[in-house]
């Protein structure tokens, strides 16, 4: 069954954004998107997310922090890149401590661009990783049926 | 032969129930906050969803004391429904608590640690108002056995106003409810992550879930004790009184432990104590 779709518990870290990414992803749980409709809850706890949702760029700093939340994170999985800093590291691309975007240091999922990145968009962003999100738990339901036999 | 089966009834109903009654909670909640909220069965599509995910245990142990705190749960809420002795309940319940705390100590993280001692804290402050209630109970139908005090003509609830109102008040404790969600909350990802179940995760964090609504279901069943005289009159204060709760959740912020403490040990001795010692001077029952 597919209950992963239902209850996304979701985990928004903010490598190195302007902010401007981070109040659009926390207006998704105002009472005028509420997120929370889908089931969705943002957690502060690794261990308890499904959707890892990442706003801002990859810079030398936080290369290590943003690669052990996603180690924590138990299987399935999915990576929301949030705005366009956070898909190739947009303005700040050129700067000399930035490493770029999400995907220099983690496999990303699923690009939400915009500047900042609009709520709707947001929603979208993850909800299109949900489908992502069910067909990563099938394949794990396959390897692990392999490793039965 | 009926306490064996409500017993059994308990056993398979109180997860449908609590269930049911934490998913009204957060609509309830929602709709507080001027949301939608979401569906009714989320709750079940949570717990269902982490049994689909990766188990990640860093120290085997603990899931042995989460097994442990389920069980023991369990059997202090079947020997509730099937009208046992309350302080066997009360021990048992308690019991059920202490493993948690073990759990979330084996679990070597920081913030589990400090979930665990806020717990403890918790448990602390509002054991004493868990015993004025079995005493207070005892006073006025002159039986520790649940089927009796629930059964009893008298109405409790006349001589007992203050021990009532002391057991509403650690009922916010013990359902995790604002101010006093000190040791986990579903809110509390800014300050502690989540407490005392951060190192839990999928299956076993599903298993504590299960755990908290077969308590909520018996905390529920202590408030109809009050009312047992009438139990339409009861089933109608159960869900006045959990309302309540949701309203002071929505209400207040979390406060300090100390305040937890102070509230959970005020209210025992002012509205609890007092109320028996009137009890125990003019109304010599039984
Ligand atoms: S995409 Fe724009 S709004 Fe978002 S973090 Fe980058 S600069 Fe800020």
């Amino acid at each position: 069954m597919a209950y992963l779709k239902k209850s996304p518990w979701l985990l928004h870290y903010d490598a190195s954004s302007c902010n401007g990414c981070d109040i659009e992803v926390l207006a998704c749980l105002t009472p005028l998107y509420d997120v929370e409709r889908f089931g969705i809850i943002n957690t502060g706890n690794p261990k308890h997310a499904d959707v890892f949702l990442i706003t801002g760029g990859i810079n030398e700093i936080n290369r290590e922090v943003v690669k052990n939340t996603y180690e924590q994170i138990p299987d399935p999985k999915v990576v929301v890149a949030v705005g366009i800093c956070a898909c190739s590291g947009g303005v700040f691309r050129e700067c000399y401590n930035m490493a770029g975007g999400v995907d220099q240091v983690i496999p990303v999922d699923v690009y939400v661009p915009g500047c900042a990145a609009r709520p709707e968009s947001i929603i979208d962003g993850v909800v299109k990783a949900l489908g992502i999100l069910e067909e990563k738990r099938t394949a794990m339901k396959e390897k692990e049926k392999q490793h039965g036999n | 032969m009926t306490s064996i089966i409500t017993a059994i009834a308990f056993v398979i109903l109180a997860p449908i129930l609590g269930g049911l009654v934490a998913g009204i909670d957060r609509k309830v909640t929602a709709r507080m906050q001027g949301r939608v909220g979401p569906p009714l069965l989320q709750p079940f599509y949570d717990v269902a969803k982490l049994f689909e995910k990766e188990d990640v245990t860093v120290t085997p142990s603990q899931n042995l004391y989460i097994i442990a705190y389920l069980v023991f749960m369990v059997v202090s809420g079947a020997y509730f429904f099937a009208g046992g002795d309350f302080l066997l309940v009360i021990f048992a319940f308690t019991l059920a608590h202490v493993f948690i705390v073990l759990g979330a100590y084996a679990a070597y993280s920081p913030y589990s640690y400090i979930g665990a001692e806020r717990e403890l804290i918790t448990l602390m402050a509002y054991e004493p108002m868990v015993i004025f209630t079995a005493v207070g109970l005892y006073l006025v139908t002159g039986s520790f056995y649940i089927s009796e005090i629930a059964t009893s003509t008298v109405p409790a609830i006349l001589y007992l106003p203050g021990v009532f109102l002391g057991f509403l008040t650690i009922l916010t404790i013990k359902l995790r409810k604002s101010p006093f969600d000190i040791s986990t909350s579903h809110h509390a990802h800014q300050e502690l992550v989540k407490g005392l179940t951060t190192e839990f995760a999928g299956p076993v964090l599903g298993k504590v879930e299960i755990a908290h609504w077969y308590e909520n279901v018996v905390l529920l069943g202590m408030i109809y004790l009050f009312f047992g005289f009438n139990p339409v009159l009861a089933i109608v204060v159960i869900a006045l009184a959990y309302f309540l709760e949701i309203f002071i959740d929505n209400t207040f912020s979390r406060m300090k432990w100390q305040w937890t403490m102070k509230s959970g040990w005020g209210v025992a001795a002012t509205l609890g104590f007092l109320n028996l010692v009137i009890v125990y001077y003019f109304y010599v029952g039984v």
